[in-house]
This record gives C-alpha cells, structure tokens and sequence, in this order.
C-alpha cells in the first residue's frame, strides 16, 4: 500500500533521510521509531505529500505522491487521515464541528446522517458526551481522542499517527494504545505509528523500522527487534542512556577543561 | 567589505524571494475568489470579526480627529477671519486624507495584527496542516474569506470614520466654539466634489485594504511558527502597513491632486 523508495531529504545543509527504503504493509500497525530529531514526523510529511523529496519515490495505492496534480493529491488524502501530536483541532469550532468539518467539506450527506456518523466516531474514541465541548476545554487526551475520530471521518483506508502517546497520562495513554490496535483490527486499516515510546509502540506494533542520523538501523517485528545482536537497536529498546548513542555531546576532555585558565 | 556586500546581496535575495512568495500567495487568494462567493457564511463571519469588531474603535478615532480639526481649524481661520470656511478645511481634510490613511493605520493595528496573530496561531498549532491533510485547501477556506472581509470592510469603516469626523468638527467648531452651523453646513456642500474628493478618498481606501490585508495575511502564512515568529510577524504587519500606507498615500495623492 505504501512504498518508500532510496528517499534522500535534506533541511538546508542536514540530511533528514539518506537513501532509505520501506514497505509498509496493508492492514497492519508498522512503527517507526527513533530519537527525536530522526525526522520521524518529516518522513509522515513525505509520504502525506506536504513535503518533497530530493529524490527517491513514495507509492501510495501504486500512485507516486509527488507526481499528482493538486486535485489527484487531495483525492487521495480524503483516504488518508492524520492524528497530529498537538491534535491540530480547529480551536473556534466545537468537538462536534470538528469532526463534522470534513464530512461536510467532502459529502452531500444530510444533517441528520452527519450527525449520526459524528456520534459513531464519538462512541468509537468514548467521547459522545463531550460533543458540546470546544477544544480548550479539553485535557490532552482528550484532544488526541477526538483528533483521531476526525482523522477516521471520511473512513480513511490508511491512517498516519504522529507521536500519539507523547505527553499522556498512564490512563490516556493506557486508553489510546487499545484505541488504535482495535481500530486497526476493526476498519482493517494500514496504520503508520511515529513514536519514541518503545514499550506502547512495540506492544501493538506488527513490524517496526528504528531510524537514526537519516538512516535504517533496525528493522522487524516487537520480538525480532528484542533479540537482536545490534548494540545500537538494544541501546534503543531498553532505553540505555549511554551506548552507540553516547550520553554526552561532543566536546573537548572534562578535566582538561576543568582545569583550563 | 566583500562581506558587507554579500550580506547586502544576501538581503536583497531575501526580499526578493519574499516577494515573489507573497504574489503567489495573493494569486491563490484571487483565484479563490469563487469558492468565497458559493460559501457567503465565511464571509460574512469574517466581515464581522475584521469590520465590526474595528466599527468602535473606527467611529471614536473619527469623532475626535474631527473635533480636534475643528478647533485648529477655527483658531488658525479666525487669523484670516475666514472661520465660516471650516466646514470645507474638516470635511477636504478628512475624505482626501485623514479618512483614508488614520483608517488604515487604525485598521492595520486592530484587525491586520489580529489576522496575522491568528493565522500564525493556526500554523504554530497545525491547524493549517491539518486542514491539508483533510484535504481542504486552508489558502480558500480560511486566507480568502478574511483577505475578502477586509477588502469590504476597510472602505467602509473610512467612509464612517469620515463622516463621523465631520460631526466631530460641527461639535467642535459649532456647538463649542460658535462658527456658523449654517455656513459650516452649505460651504462643505458648496466646494467638497463628488468625484474629486470623494471617489479619490474611496479609491485611496480601497488600495489601503488591498494592502493591509494582504501584508497581514501572508505575514501570518509566512511565520515561523514559535511565540517569537508569530509576535515579530505581528510587528512586521504593523510595521510594513503603515510604511506601505504611507508611500501609497504620497504616490496616489500626487496621481490624483499633484498633477493638474
């Protein structure tokens, strides 16, 4: 369903990306995983067509993304929903709106079966009874629920999750893990997970690529990634504070900068 | 000095670029121009967040910049003793050019700042992006509506502040200092032309909004999306409105009044 291909991108001098490769795989929960600063975020840019590559391809449903017409890029977004790490929910229209907001932008549906479709999203996150709420009144996770019955509106094929459990409490994050392994299961959906939150990520993740300095430093299912001979993906997934990875930045020797006049 | 120079270079790219950024942006925004007019509710949402919320501020500014006309303009006329021609000095005044440029200057600082704030806002909190990824284009549903509502409110709020100028000097000059309500009254009738003073004030307000709403929008647009980007963009929205203003006040006046 998606593809990535030798993707090389750059910001200014930094290479975000360095010639990698992916597979993602229709109706399962690919992760991807790394440090924050690995361009985890970026990469979801790329293959949701608001960015473009220096080169290499990204294939979604066999359409090279970067080479639609404005108009083909939006049809194929309509299949594509997208939960945002701050929610990006429109703060002067209420969680009702919000999630109406799409359907009417891209349906003749009438008022009452919006309404009976934002109710079912509602139900599907466990928030029906804050459909009055407007989006300041929301805690955290809150918010990351109704963007997510948003981002299921239109009944995406495909769903994009940009660092869901970042900032949540044990409950909400308790709460959005069993929300997206059931709705993947339920809508059959291929979902992309972007987080750094190994134990949430590996618990409902069917395969998982570990990226670092713009390049693919691990990839395979929870259990093979566990056991793996790599020092720098154990580094990763038991959350050693130093390793490959080291603890201190680079800089000149402690005691001779100590003792430096 | 090569270093000064390319710094100029570097400069003078910049602004280049930006430039060019910013004439793509308004292009998107005209071509948008019958998405707005099949969804009048946007509109009309925006004309009373940009228009009416300004309409105080607007019709106070006018009354006092009037009333203030009105007693310079009685204490330097009485020199000549020509204090019945203060009903043509406040009304010339005001619909050539205090209307038009104080408007826009008091437009720009109410309602360009607040568009630029918002649109920043919705940027830093990827609102914008979001809307993209729902695949509803944010340059037609949220920039081309309020670029539309400032473009018919600002002409609109001049013509109030002027009128409400007028008032402020028949207050002033009239009731307070007793010129002549009747003299105030028919010179303004006499002497103010409809095509000359009037239609040039309208146009002058006109090209102001045009210019306002669109350095506040793409300011916003343009961003960088932290608490520091979106306060230096509502400076530059400021900032760059009334230098904008202001050159184009000299530019149309000299068009217009400058070359009999």
């Amino acid at each position: 369903m998606i593809s990535i291909r030798n993707l090389t991108f750059s910001r200014g001098n930094r290479k975000i990306f360095d010639n990698i490769s992916m597979q993602i795989m229709p109706h399962k929960i690919t992760a991807i995983m790394g440090p924050s600063g690995t361009g985890k975020t970026t990469l979801l840019k790329l293959i949701g067509g608001q960015l473009k590559p220096d080169s290499g391809t990204i294939l979604v449903n066999d359409q090279e993304i970067h080479q639609l017409s404005r108009r083909a890029l939006y049809e194929l977004r309509k299949k594509m929903g997208m939960l945002f790490q701050s929610g990006a929910l429109l703060s002067d229209m209420s969680v009702y709106d919000n999630i109406a907001f799409p359907i009417r932008e891209h349906t003749k549906l009438t008022k009452s079966m919006i309404r009976t479709v934002v109710l079912m999203k509602l139900n599907a996150v466990g928030l029906r009874g804050a459909r009055d709420l407007m989006p300041s009144e929301l805690s955290g996770g809150m918010a990351r629920r109704i963007a997510m019955a948003r981002a299921l509106a239109l009944d995406p094929e495909m769903i994009l999750y940009d660092e869901p459990f970042t900032g949540q409490d044990p409950i909400s994050l308790a709460v959005l893990v069993k929300l997206i392994k059931t709705l993947n299961q339920t809508l059959h959906l291929t979902s992309i997970v972007v987080s750094h939150d190994v134990e949430e990520t590996a618990s409902i993740a069917d395969y998982i690529y570990l990226m670092s300095e713009g390049k693919i430093v691990g990839q395979g299912s929870p259990e093979e990634l566990t056991q793996s001979d790599s020092e720098w993906v154990q580094q990763f997934m038991q959350g050693q504070a130093d390793g490959p990875v080291p603890f201190h930045y680079p800089a000149d020797d402690f005691s001779e900068e100590l003792f430096a006049l | 000095m090569i270093i000064f120079f390319q710094h100029i270079g570097q400069a003078c790219l910049k602004s280049i670029e930006k430039l060019g950024r910013a004439s793509l942006f308004f292009i998107a925004i005209i071509s948008s121009i019958g998405y707005v007019l099949l969804r009048p509710n946007l509109l009309i949402k925006q004309l009373f967040s940009v228009g009416v919320l300004t309409f105080w501020l607007i019709a106070i500014s006018g009354l006092f910049v009037g009333m203030v006309l009105g007693l310079q303009g009685v204490y330097t006329l009485s020199t000549f003793g020509a204090e019945s021609s203060l009903g043509i000095m406040v009304a010339a005044s005001l619909v050539r050019e205090l209307g038009p440029v104080v408007g826009a200057l008091l437009f720009a600082g109410r309602a360009g700042s607040a568009l630029t704030a918002e649109i920043g806002l919705m940027k830093a909190t990827e609102q914008l992006s979001g809307m993209e990824m729902m695949a509803i284009d944010p340059l037609k549903y949220i920039i081309a509506p309020r670029f539309f509502a400032g473009f018919i409110s600002l002409p609109l709020l001049v013509a109030i502040f002027s009128a409400m100028g007028i008032i402020g000097g028949y207050l002033a000059g009239v009731e307070l200092l007793h010129v002549d309500s009747g003299a105030y009254w028919s010179q303004m009738q006499a002497s103010i032309d409809f095509d000359a003073d009037i239609v040039n004030g309208m146009i002058k307000s006109i090209i102001f909004a045009w210019l306002v709403s669109w350095i506040a929008l793409f300011e916003g647009y343009d961003a960088v999306p932290t608490s520091a980007g979106i306060s230096r963009a509502t400076t530059r929205t400021v900032v760059n409105s009334s230098f904008a203003i202001l050159i184009f006040d000299f530019l149309l006046t000299a068009l217009m009044f400058g070359v009999a």
